[in-house]
């Protein structure tokens, strides 16, 4: 299973940065989402990958923390997923401005 | 003590300052019992103890007569401004410089620690820079204080490196131990560089040559701020420090070459520009700087009785410089111009003021019974001494004589030109006396003079002995103060050094009456000039060329190098401190989930492939690497994560969906040559995202596999229910354990909705997107053509049943963000969840109705659903305080509700819904104002068609 996640994980910052690095603005936003989920899976998975065991507790019951998937990545990835979208929106609309302002979508404000 | 920190208030009266510079002024007399028979008064304020920084506060005798000098002065710098200001002037701005400049200046003499005392060096910097430009609509004001900064602040930074090699070699940066420790620091290896940084600083701030020049230009400030600055402090601080340090850093070659050299030079060239300025405060300027040079001399020597006479020059220098300094703003002041060409004959319109004038003048030159020629006696009596074997030790007393004949020259050309001759023509005022208590100040300070040539042993001798007690120590040697030593070497180097100015004068007398300003043959080495132009090359030429030698407008080989770095940065200590990867066991794979995530690589692939040329294509494949990504956290045990992931997947898929349509048409056939050039830097490209995939990949096998370490989480999952009141460890963690970071993230989210939101206001188009959609156009040109249809029907015949249907979902939408929030805090959901949830609700109908109709019947207030949240979640978090508890700690309890049952009912439900409502009214706001842009954009073309119509 690790060795699947992380291949995967690996797929998609290869095509993230890939994206990254090319002309054109929406390129751009698509390989930030996906190098987004890639960072999301990566932190998530330091905390170990572990089926059936979701961080809720029962009440009233002495707890083991062994029996349950640790919290805290969890806790960092759901802001980040919301955080996330954020940002999206964001460089969306300085994207949807600079064509705008520019009248290109090329990262620079100008084709080359 | 306290009085004497930096006073922070803004005083707008005069005599506030006065006061300040009394108290101050008191309290320093006060503190002279504790400091007379060379004990230190010490108060240590712990700051930084871990690095050895304390703000400590030490008093000895050689900072006492310094304190005296910056507070006395200063109280009469304030008495004699208050007179000689216009009340057109800014005043209050003025006295809050001058008191801030005081405050930083005593800072400096009186801090024991050396950082303290480089930050207080460069508050004198900055504040010196702000009273020299005080007149700021004067462009030499500017021009003079903005090169004093330059100067100074470098001269600054050098001195604060070189503190802290001292404090390095040392290993304190406390005074006492640094001065206790001079063997130590004179044989150290970092010596010679700590001693130049130092000296880098001391000699700007002292206006030492070659770095004098800004000094002059600095004499655009008002006369109380250069009467204060150039006597009694700013330049005086570079000698305090080199007086300072004195025991510590002097008696090497080094020392002696270094800084006799700048302060011989300085001596005989300060002197010879003095002679030929022909503004008077020109005049007084360069005679400062030739003052000081002699006071560098002293100190250079090395020998105990130099450091005596140093710091005895120190005091004679203020008193004097200062009462020159204001008697030439009388001048100015009362005749209109500082120019000597023009001054003459002032004897019978303001005598007190000549007579004042011409003693001060008197000292400056070294006549007898006056307290100039006291310190310039010891001074001759020092060059004589042999100390090294040197052409510059040889050398030494000639060229005092020489400046020594030069001072008298300019001291008498002073009073001549300006009090003697002929009656002034052409001033632009007619002179006369100035108010009494604007002489009062000239009056105390030439009285000082006096009162210390005649009789010096009973009036400064036991406060010089005290002061030259606290900086040599055991090393003090015998001095005499007497007036009269017989006849001597040095009385005879006065007595030529007198004639000879005076012979001087009467040959140049002519001369200089016409003369231009600067003397004959240095006139073309103006250091101005240099300092400009090393300045533009530096800041304009160099930046210029390093900018395009290195920087790149374009944003691709930024983004390259980053990633690049990123890479290294990763790569580098894994590959220092061994990195292994075991064999991938093959045993535990479910076929279900590699299934699953080869559609999902394919799908993150295809959306790279396809983000060019087929924008739609693209989305829908990062969708459904998204929607992998939530199974992924489903199947690892992180349903809030699933959920979470789902949602913002829906919104942010629609986000980029009204995105799309301002983006412009690309067609594949239009740009596909592809030039070698872009084929070499795509190849590049894709290894480097090969390499950084590979890299993550390794990195994240090998964290995966590695056996748990005991983390935090344990503490959360033990704790979640018996201190946080629920059972969704997840969310407990956000909203109590770590609220305080969910409120800075909310408040991120709420301040991005709003840049959005400013954005879309004044959002252009590009040209050819404000066109309808060709959809719309076929659609609208065939309810045109029938007859019986209105535009838009056939539209609204389309999304009927959607729309219809939406119209029923929404309150069924409410009620899921609801429950997904009640539950939250114990099972999956939460103020995340159900807030984007709520969007999706308010988002479908925006979908299935249009803008219009929804914006006609729904009035959403965004903005007010982020204020609400935010100030509710900060509420909460508040309200711990009422009951003694520290910000955000929450209470709760389960509440029975009939009907529902038992509710969990904790301060920390209510943090939550703040952030509910936050997230629904930040998400709202980013897409309608988005959507909002259709609407804009048919206004827009209206408008355009209105103005096309007129025009035709």
């Amino acid at each position: 299973m690790e060795l699947v996640l992380s291949l995967a994980i690996g797929v998609l910052v290869s095509s993230g940065v890939w994206l990254l690095v090319r002309p054109r603005t929406y390129q751009v936003i698509i390989g930030l989402a996906l190098l987004s989920y890639a960072v999301n899976l990566f932190i998530f998975s330091m905390g170990r990958l572990r089926t059936n065991m979701p961080p809720i507790v029962e009440p009233g019951v002495e707890i083991d923390p062994a029996a349950f998937a640790d919290p805290v990545p969890q806790a960092l990835v759901l802001t980040a997923i919301v955080i996330g979208f954020a940002t999206t929106a964001l460089f969306l609309v300085i994207l949807l401005a600079s064509r705008g302002l520019t009248g290109t979508d090329h990262v620079d404000g100008r084709e080359p | 003590m306290a009085a004497m920190l930096p006073p922070s208030a803004r005083n707008t009266e005069a005599w506030l300052s006065g006061a300040v510079s009394v108290l101050a002024f008191a309290i320093a007399v006060y503190l002279y019992p504790s400091v007379a028979d060379g004990a230190v008064v010490r108060r240590e304020i712990e700051w930084v103890p871990e690095l050895g920084l304390n703000a400590t506060l030490r008093m000895d005798g050689f900072a006492w007569l310094f304190s005296m000098l910056i507070t006395g002065i200063g109280f009469l710098v304030v008495l004699y401004a208050r007179y000689y200001m216009s009340p057109k002037d800014p005043v209050p701005r003025f006295f809050s410089f001058l008191l801030a400049f005081m405050g930083a200046m005593q800072g400096m003499v009186i801090c024991g620690n050396l950082i303290l005392l480089a930050i207080f060096w460069e508050l004198t910097s900055i504040f010196s820079f702000l009273l020299i430009g005080y007149w700021h609509h004067n462009a030499a004001a500017r021009d003079g204080a903005r090169m004093a900064l330059t100067i100074t602040g470098v001269g600054g930074l050098c001195l604060l490196v070189g503190l802290i090699i001292i404090g390095h070699i040392v290993g304190s940066y406390d005074l006492d131990a640094v001065l206790a420790s001079g063997d130590l620091i004179r044989s150290h290896d970092l010596y010679a560089p700590a001693l130049l940084l130092i000296l880098m600083g001391a000699l700007t701030k002292s206006a030492q040559f070659p770095f004098h020049f800004w000094l002059p230009n600095a004499m655009a400030a008002p006369t109380p701020v250069s009467a204060y600055l150039h006597s009694a402090t700013m330049v005086k601080a570079g000698v305090f420090l080199l007086a300072r340090l004195w025991p510590v850093l002097s008696g090497t070659d080094e020392w002696f070459f270094i800084v006799g050299t700048a302060g011989i030079s300085t001596l005989v060239l300060g002197a010879y520009f003095a002679i030929f300025q022909q503004d008077l405060k020109g005049l007084l300027a360069y005679s400062t700087i030739s003052h000081l040079g002699l006071i560098t001399t002293l100190l250079s020597l090395g020998s105990p009785l130099g450091a005596v006479a140093a710091i005895f020059h120190m005091v004679n220098h203020a008193t004097f410089k200062a009462s020159l300094f204001m008697a030439a703003g009388i001048i100015d002041h009362e005749a209109g111009t500082r120019d000597m060409r023009k001054l003459s004959g002032l004897f019978s319109f303001m005598p007190f003021t000549a007579t004042l004038a011409m003693v001060a003048s008197a000292a400056m030159a070294g006549v007898p019974l006056l307290n100039g020629f006291l310190s310039k006696e010891m001074f001759f009596a020092e060059t004589i001494e042999q100390h090294r074997a040197s052409l510059l030790d040889t050398l030494t007393p000639y060229l005092a004589t020489l400046a020594g004949a030069f001072a008298v020259t300019y001291s008498v050309r002073f009073i001549h030109t300006v009090f003697f001759g002929p009656k002034p023509m052409d001033l632009p005022r007619q002179p006369h006396e100035p108010p009494h208590w604007m002489r009062r100040p000239v009056e105390l300070l030439v009285l000082a003079c006096l009162v210390i040539g005649v009789v010096p042993g009973i009036t400064i001798g036991p406060y010089l002995h005290t002061a030259v007690v606290s900086v040599l120590g055991e090393r003090t040697p015998y001095y005499s103060l007497a007036v009269w030593h017989g006849f001597n070497t040095p009385l005879l180097m006065s007595m030529i050094a007198l004639v000879g100015g005076l012979v001087l004068y009467f040959f140049l007398k002519n001369y200089l009456a016409r003369s231009e300003e600067d003397p004959p043959g240095l006139r073309g080495l103006r250091g101005q000039r240099i300092f400009e132009r090393i300045l533009v090359t530096v800041s304009w030429r160099w930046a210029r060329s390093i900018e395009s030698f290195l920087g790149t407008r374009r944003l691709q080989p930024q983004l390259r190098i980053l990633v690049v770095l990123a890479f290294a940065a990763g790569f580098w200590p894994l590959f220092n401190g061994g990195f292994d990867l075991d064999l991938p066991s093959l045993e535990r794979i479910e076929p279900v989930f590699v299934l699953i995530w080869l559609v999902g690589m394919v799908c993150a692939v295809g959306a790279a492939y396809q983000a060019k040329y087929h924008r739609l294509a693209a989305l829908i494949l990062m969708g459904g690497a998204g929607l992998v990504t939530c199974i992924t956290f489903l199947w690892f045990s992180a349903p809030d994560l699933a959920l979470t992931q789902l949602l913002v997947e829906v919104v942010t898929t629609v986000l980029i969906l009204l995105g799309l349509r301002w983006l412009p048409k690309r067609q594949e056939k239009v740009d596909i040559a592809i030039t070698p050039a872009a084929r070499l830097r795509r190849n590049r490209d894709f290894f480097i995202a090969i390499a950084c995939g590979a890299g993550v990949s390794a990195v994240a096998y090998k964290m995966m596999t590695l056996p748990v370490p005991v983390s935090i989480g344990d503490f959360f999952l033990r704790h979640a229910y018996s201190e946080g009141g629920g059972t969704n460890v997840v969310n407990v963690i956000l909203v109590d354990f770590r609220g305080f970071d969910t409120m800075g993230e909310i408040t991120v989210l709420g301040v991005v909705a709003l840049t959005v939101f400013a954005l879309l206001r004044r959002f252009r188009p590009a040209p050819d997107s404000v066109e309808v959609p060709e959809q719309q156009r076929l659609q609208n040109e065939y309810d045109d053509a029938t007859a019986e249809r209105e535009i838009g029907e056939t539209l609204r015949d389309y999304l009927m049943v959607p729309s219809v249907l939406m119209q029923w979902m929404f309150p069924v939408i409410i009620t899921l963000a609801a429950y997904l929030f009640l539950r939250g805090h114990d099972l999956p959901g939460g103020g995340f969840a159900a807030g984007v949830a709520m969007a999706i609700g308010f988002l479908l109908q925006y979908l299935a109705g249009g803008t219009r109709w929804v914006e006609d019947r729904l009035r959403i207030l965004p903005v007010r659903w982020i204020g609400f949240g935010l100030l509710l979640a900060a509420f909460t978090g508040m309200g711990s305080w009422l009951f003694g508890f520290p910000f955000l700690t929450s209470y709760f309890q389960y509440l029975e509700i009939p009907v529902i049952g038992k509710v969990p009912a904790a301060t920390a439900l209510l943090f939550d819904l703040g952030v509910f409502s936050l997230v629904v009214g930040a998400t709202v706001l980013m897409l309608i104002a988005i959507a909002h842009q259709s609407i804009r954009s048919h206004r827009v073309r209206a408008v355009e068609a209105a103005k096309a119509e007129e025009d035709a």
